[in-house]
C-alpha cells in the first residue's frame, strides 16, 4: 500500500482488516515506526514500535491486554507493559514511549500525530 | 583464642556438626576431619535406594565447596588409630600423629555380626557403608538366592536391596516376629504377611548355628532345629554395635552394651573429648536414629561455639534425650511405631484395629486416665502417624473416645485428625533438623508459600521426609489464617488456578479463550492468561495455533512460530528426531543458512539453530526447510523440543538397545504436545547414560532386558536428578507410562512450571506419582491415554500450515504500509557469521556486513 497523506495530517496506513483482533501491527510513518493495535472490533491505539528497554523495535509484536481499568501491552522482548493510551512503560517510567494519535475512517486507519 | 578441633567420623551426625560449626563462623576455629571411608558423609537413611537406581552422588550430603571453604580441612581414608589424651594427640593408621584442643568422637557404630562359625566366608557381607553395597552388587551378579540375618528395620531394608537386586529373598530372624523392638505380635504378623506377598520368605524363630558348603548354592545355614537353608549371599544385619575402641581404649567410659558416657553437652569425662551420635551413650541408653544425632550435634556446636566466644553456658541447649518414635517405608510397606508401643507404662490401655483384608494393624496405647496418648503402632497405612506423634510429644488431651483417631471412616474420607491449630507454635515438627511450628509460620510469612521453598529456607523435611504432610498442612493453615489464602490464581482477570481452568475447559468442553472470558474471567485477559489458555487449549483439542480465535493469544514466539531474539530477529530451527540427520539434510540447511546469511549453531538439543532471520524471511525459509523434508521444531513454544539420543546398539559397541531409534519414535509421538512448559527427553543406549537422560523431563534408559523409566529431572538454573519412575519396561508399556505421566503433568502443573518443581511441590511425592502412572490408584490412567492419542492422532506441522495459508503470511511482514525491512536490524561479522551490531556500532553507522549471499 502506498503512503496517502492527507490534506490534515493524516496519514493511511492500512485498513481495519489488515489487523487481526486483538493484536497489533507496524506501519511506517515518515521513517518513523509506530505500533497500531487493534481492540475487539473497532477499538484502535497507536505507540511507538521502539521499546526502550530492549534496544528493539517489536512493541506491534506484544501480547495485549487489560491491567485494572488500564489497555497494555506487553513487550515480546523483556515483557514490561506499556499504557496503550498514553505510551508509559508501567515497570520503567523512565522507558516511556509515545503515544500517537489513529482514527477510523470507514475501513480506513488513519494514524496522525504522536501526543506531546 | 584459637581453636584445633578434631572430628573423628565424617558420617550423617560428624557432617551435621561441621554444618552447623561452618554456619556459625566462629573466629579462630581450626577443623581437621578424618574420614574411615573414602568418600565424605553421605545419607545413609536412603541407603537402600543405592540399589533402586541413585548414585553414590546423589546421596552425598557435602554441598559442593564445602570442603574448600577456609579453616576446614577433610582426610579422606584416615583412620584414627589412638588417643593420647594427656599430650592431646591422635596417631592415624597412616602414622600421622594430630594434635588438638578438642575433639569430637562422631565414629557412629558397626553392624554386629553374630559368633556362627562360618561368618567370615566369601559370600557374607555386611550392610553399612557405600563399599558394602558395592561389594554385594558385584556378588549378587554371579548369585540367584540372598539371605538376611536379622528382621529389625534395617533387615528388611536390606532385604529390598536384595529384592531389587534380583535375588530369591530371605529373612531370618531370631526373635519370634519381625520388627520385635517396635512393633507387637499382631503387628509382626501383618507385616509378615505383607512382606511375603513381595516375594520375599520370612523365617522367624530360627538361630543359625553353621554356615558351610551348600549343594545347591554357595551356602549351606544350619539352624538349630535341624533344618537348613541354602543361599549364595548371607548379609548380616542383625543390629549395631557403637564404635567406642578408641573410648575404650583411653578409658573414657563406655556403657554396659557399649557407647560412650556423655553429660548434657555431649561431653566425655574428658571435658576436651566429645562423642555425637551413635556411638554415644546417654542417659543409660544408645540413640540409633539420626534426629537424636542431629540434635547432639547442634548442641556440640553451640557448645565449642561459646566456648571460643567466651559466653556464659547458662543459656546453652543441651541435649535431654531423644524420642524414638519411627516411620519408615519397608519395601512399599508403612511401619510405625511410637513412644511406648508396648504398652509397658503401668496403668496404660490400649486399642487396637486390625483389618485382615486390606492388612492393615494400629494400635494406640493411651494413660489409665485416658486422657494422653503414650504410644501405638501403625503397620500397612501410617497416614495417621504425623497427628499422633504431635498429640504424644505436646501432650494435646485426647478426644472422648480416641478409637476414632485410628478407625477408618465410613465414607473414606480422611479423619479431621487434630488441627494444625491445635498445635503449640514451639512443637517441634521436623525432629531431623529441629524446626518448630513457629519457624515454619515465619517462613510462611517471609514469602515462602510453596512446600519446595518452604523446605529450602527451613529445612524442614529434607533428610527423612517423613513430616512433609504436616508441613504442608502447616503451610496452608498459615497461608489461609493470613488472608494469603493460598491464591493460585492466574492473574487478575481469571480466579483460578492453570489445573482449575484446564478442567473447566475440558468439563465444558470450552473451544476458544472468548468464550473462556466470557464465562470465567473478566477484563481483556493479558500476557500471562493468554498463552496459559492458549495452551491449555491446544493440549485438550489440539486446534491449529494460528487460527482466527488463537493467533491474538500466542506470545510473539508461537504467533511468528521462532525464537525471537534481542535484537527483533528470530531464530528458527528445524525438527531433527533423535538428532540424526541425513547429509543431504545438513546440506540443504547450510544452503538455506547460507542463501540467507544466517548465524548458524548447534543446539545441546542436538540439532540445528539458525539466527538472525527477518520476519518476512520467516515463511520463505520455512518454504525451502520444508522442501527439504523438514518439519517444525517447536523451539518457539511451551511443548517438546527434543529427544535427544546416544549412537544406540546400532554402532556403539556398549549399546544393549537401539536408542536412537527409541528417541526417533518418541519424539515423532510427542512433537507439537503443547504443555506448561518446555519438555525435553533424552534416550540412553545404555546404563553409561551418554545421552544425560537423567537431566531430563523424561529419560529412558536402556536395560539388558528393556528400558527404565526416569522423570522430573532437569538441567539449567536448578538441576535436579531425574527419579526412576519404573524399571525394566518393554516399549508398549514404556510409551504407555509416559503418554500418563504427560498428561498428567499437563493436568496438575501451575504455569511455567518445570516437572521438576512440580515433582517437589506434588504431595506424596515419588510414590504417589508411582501410583498414579503405574498402578492407576486414581484410575484415570485409559483417560490420560485416550486425551494423548487425540493430540498424537491431529498432529500438523504449524509450518507446513502456515506458509500455505494467504491469510497467515501476510502477518510476515515487519510494516503493514511497507515493503521494506526493518532498518533498525543490523549485522556485523565475527568468525565468519554474522553477529547484531551493539548499539554503539549502530549509532556509528557501520555499513551492514557483505556476508556473502547466493
Amino acid at each position: 500500500m502506498e503512503d496517502v497523506v492527507t490534506t490534515n495530517g493524516w496519514t493511511l496506513v492500512c485498513d481495519l482488516e489488515d489487523i487481526v483482533p486483538n493484536t497489533g501491527v507496524c506501519a511506517l510513518v515518515d521513517d518513523e515506526q509506530v505500533a497500531v493495535f487493534r481492540i475487539g472490533e473497532h477499538e484502535l491505539y497507536a505507540i511507538d514500535n521502539f521499546d526502550p528497554n530492549a534496544d528493539a523495535y517489536v512493541l506491534s509484536r506484544g501480547l495485549i491486554g487489560s491491567l485494572g481499568e488500564r489497555v497494555v501491552v506487553a513487550s515480546p522482548i523483556y515483557k514490561q507493559h506499556f499504557d496503550l493510551r498514553t505510551g508509559e512503560c508501567l515497570e520503567a517510567p523512565e522507558h516511556s514511549v509515545r503515544a500517537w494519535k489513529v482514527q477510523l475512517q470507514g475501513d480506513h486507519i488513519l494514524l496522525g500525530q504522536p501526543a506531546r | 583464642m584459637t581453636m584445633k578441633l578434631l572430628v573423628i567420623g565424617n558420617g550423617m551426625v560428624g557432617h551435621k556438626l561441621l554444618e552447623e560449626l561452618m554456619e556459625r563462623q566462629p573466629p579462630g576455629l581450626e577443623i581437621t576431619v578424618l574420614c574411615e571411608e573414602s568418600r565424605p558423609a553421605y545419607d545413609r537413611v536412603h541407603l537402600s535406594e543405592f540399589f533402586s537406581g541413585k548414585s553414590a552422588d546423589d546421596l552425598s550430603l557435602v554441598k559442593p565447596g564445602f570442603f574448600d571453604q577456609p579453616g576446614i580441612q577433610l582426610r579422606l581414608a584416615a583412620q584414627a588409630t589412638h588417643i593420647d589424651r594427656q599430650q592431646k594427640r591422635v596417631t592415624t593408621a597412616d602414622g600421622e600423629v594430630l594434635t588438638y584442643d578438642k575433639v569430637v568422637f562422631a565414629t557412629g557404630s558397626k553392624p554386629f555380626v553374630p559368633p556362627i562359625p562360618g561368618n567370615e566366608r566369601s559370600g557374607c557381607f555386611v550392610y553399612r557403608t557405600i563399599d558394602d553395597l558395592l561389594a554385594m552388587q558385584e556378588w549378587g551378579k554371579r548369585s540367584k538366592v540372598g539371605v538376611v540375618v536379622g528382621g529389625g528395620l534395617l533387615g528388611l531394608e536390606c532385604a529390598k536391596a536384595l529384592r531389587d537386586l534380583g535375588l530369591e529373598t530371605h529373612v531370618v530372624e531370631f526373635a519370634p516376629r519381625l520388627m520385635a523392638v517396635q512393633v507387637d505380635d499382631i503387628g509382626g504378623q501383618v507385616l509378615r504377611r505383607k512382606i511375603e506377598e513381595l516375594g520375599v520368605t520370612v523365617h522367624t524363630g530360627k538361630s543359625t548355628v553353621e554356615i558351610i558348603d551348600g549343594d545347591s548354592a554357595h551356602q549351606r545355614m544350619k539352624f538349630a532345629d535341624g533344618s537348613y537353608l541354602d543361599t549364595d549371599m548371607i548379609v548380616f544385619s542383625a543390629g549395631i554395635r557403637p564404635r567406642d575402641e578408641l573410648a575404650r581404649q583411653c578409658e573414657l567410659g563406655v556403657g554396659e552394651r557399649g557407647g560412650i558416657h556423655v553429660d548434657n553437652y555431649c561431653r566425655t569425662r574428658d571435658w576436651d573429648v566429645y562423642a555425637i551420635g551413635e556411638c554415644a551413650y546417654w542417659g543409660g541408653k544408645t540413640f540409633g536414629l539420626v534426629a537424636p544425632g542431629y540434635d547432639m550435634a547442634r548442641v556440640v556446636a553451640a557448645h565449642l561455639c561459646a566456648l571460643l566466644e567466651r559466653k556464659q553456658a547458662l543459656q546453652l541447649p543441651e541435649f535431654v534425650g531423644a524420642d524414638m518414635s519411627t516411620k519408615l517405608k519397608l519395601m512399599g510397606v508403612d511401619v510405625a511405631s511410637l513412644g511406648d508401643a508396648h504398652g509397658t507404662t503401668p496403668g496404660s490401655r490400649s486399642y487396637q484395629f486390625s483389618d485382615e483384608r486390606r492388612q492393615v494393624y494400629k494400635k494406640l496405647v493411651v494413660s489409665g486416665d485416658g486422657k494422653q496418648l503414650l504410644g501405638g503402632v501403625l503397620v500397612g497405612d501410617a497416614s495417621e502417624y504425623g497427628t499422633l506423634l504431635q498429640m504424644m510429644l505436646n501432650g494435646i488431651e485426647l478426644p472422648e473416645s480416641p478409637e476414632f483417631l485410628i478407625l477408618p471412616t465410613p465414607d473414606g474420607n480422611a479423619k479431621p485428625g487434630l488441627g494444625v491449630d491445635a498445635l503449640p507454635v514451639s512443637a517441634q515438627i521436623c525432629s531431623c533438623n529441629n524446626v518448630s511450628k513457629g519457624q515454619l509460620c515465619d517462613a510462611v510469612c517471609a514469602g515462602a508459600t510453596s512446600i519446595g521453598e518452604l523446605k529450602a529456607v527451613t529445612k524442614a523435611g529434607t533428610t527423612c521426609g517423613g513430616c512433609v504432610p504436616l508441613v504442608t498442612q502447616i503451610m496452608k493453615a498459615e497461608m489461609k489464617r493470613q488472608g494469603l489464602a493460598v491464591n493460585n490464581h492466574l492473574c487478575e482477570h481469571f480466579a483460578f488456578s492453570r489445573q482449575e481452568l484446564y478442567h473447566l475447559v475440558r468439563v465444558e468442553r470450552i473451544k476458544h479463550f472468548d468464550e473462556l472470558l466470557a464465562r470465567h474471567g473478566k477484563g481483556l485477559g493479558c500476557d500471562i492468561c493468554k498463552p496459559v489458555a492458549a495452551s491449555i487449549l491446544a493440549s485438550c483439542w489440539n486446534e491449529f495455533v494460528l487460527q482466527k480465535e488463537h493467533a491474538s493469544l500466542q506470545d510473539s514466539n508461537d504467533y511468528f512460530l521462532a525464537n525471537i531474539q534481542k535484537d527483533g530477529t528470530y531464530s528458527v530451527v528445524p525438527r531433527m528426531p533423535g538428532g540424526e540427520v541425513t547429509p543431504d539434510g545438513l546440506i540443504a540447511v547450510g544452503a538455506i543458512a547460507k542463501k540467507y546469511s544466517l548465524y548458524t549453531k548447534i543446539t545441546g538439543g542436538q540439532r540445528v539453530d539458525m539466527f538472525g532471520a527477518r520476519l518476512e524471511q520467516l515463511p520463505l525459509i520455512w518454504e525451502e526447510l520444508i522442501a527439504a523434508g523438514f518439519e517444525s521444531g517447536h523451539a518457539y513454544g511451551k511443548s517438546l523440543r527434543t529427544v535427544k539420543s546416544c549412537v544406540g546398539s546400532t554402532w556403539c559397541r556398549y549399546g544393549v538397545q537401539d536408542s536412537v531409534g527409541a528417541a526417533i519414535d518418541l519424539e515423532n509421538r510427542y512433537k507439537g504436545l503443547r504443555s506448561p512448559h518446555k519438555l525435553k527427553m533424552a534416550v540412553s543406549g545404555c546404563t553409561r547414560e551418554c545421552a544425560e537422560a537423567q537431566g531430563k523431563d523424561v529419560g529412558v534408559i536402556a536395560t539388558e532386558k528393556g528400558w527404565n523409566l526416569y522423570v522430573c529431572g532437569n538441567g539449567g538454573m536448578k538441576p535436579r536428578h531425574a527419579e526412576l519412575l519404573a524399571g525394566d519396561l518393554d516399549t508398549p508399556t514404556l510409551i504407555k507410562y509416559i503418554d500418563r505421566f504427560l498428561m498428567f503433568y499437563i493436568r496438575t502443573a501451575d504455569r511455567l512450571q518445570r516437572t521438576s518443581v512440580w515433582r517437589d511441590n506434588l504431595e506424596g511425592g515419588l510414590d504417589y506419582l508411582k501410583d498414579v502412572i503405574v498402578h492407576d490408584k486414581l484410575g484415570l490412567a485409559d483417560e490420560l491415554e485416550a486425551e494423548m492419542q487425540l493430540v498424537i492422532d491431529t498432529y500438523e506441522c504449524e509450518w507446513k500450515k502456515a506458509v500455505a495459508d494467504p491469510q497467515t503470511r501476510k502477518r510476515f511482514q515487519h510494516f503493514v504500509n511497507s515493503h521494506a525491512p526493518d532498518s533498525n536490524v543490523v549485522f556485523v561479522a565475527e568468525r565468519g557469521q554474522i553477529r547484531p551490531a551493539t548499539s554503539e556500532e549502530k549509532r556509528s553507522r557501520r555499513i551492514p556486513a557483505s556476508v556473502v549471499t547466493e
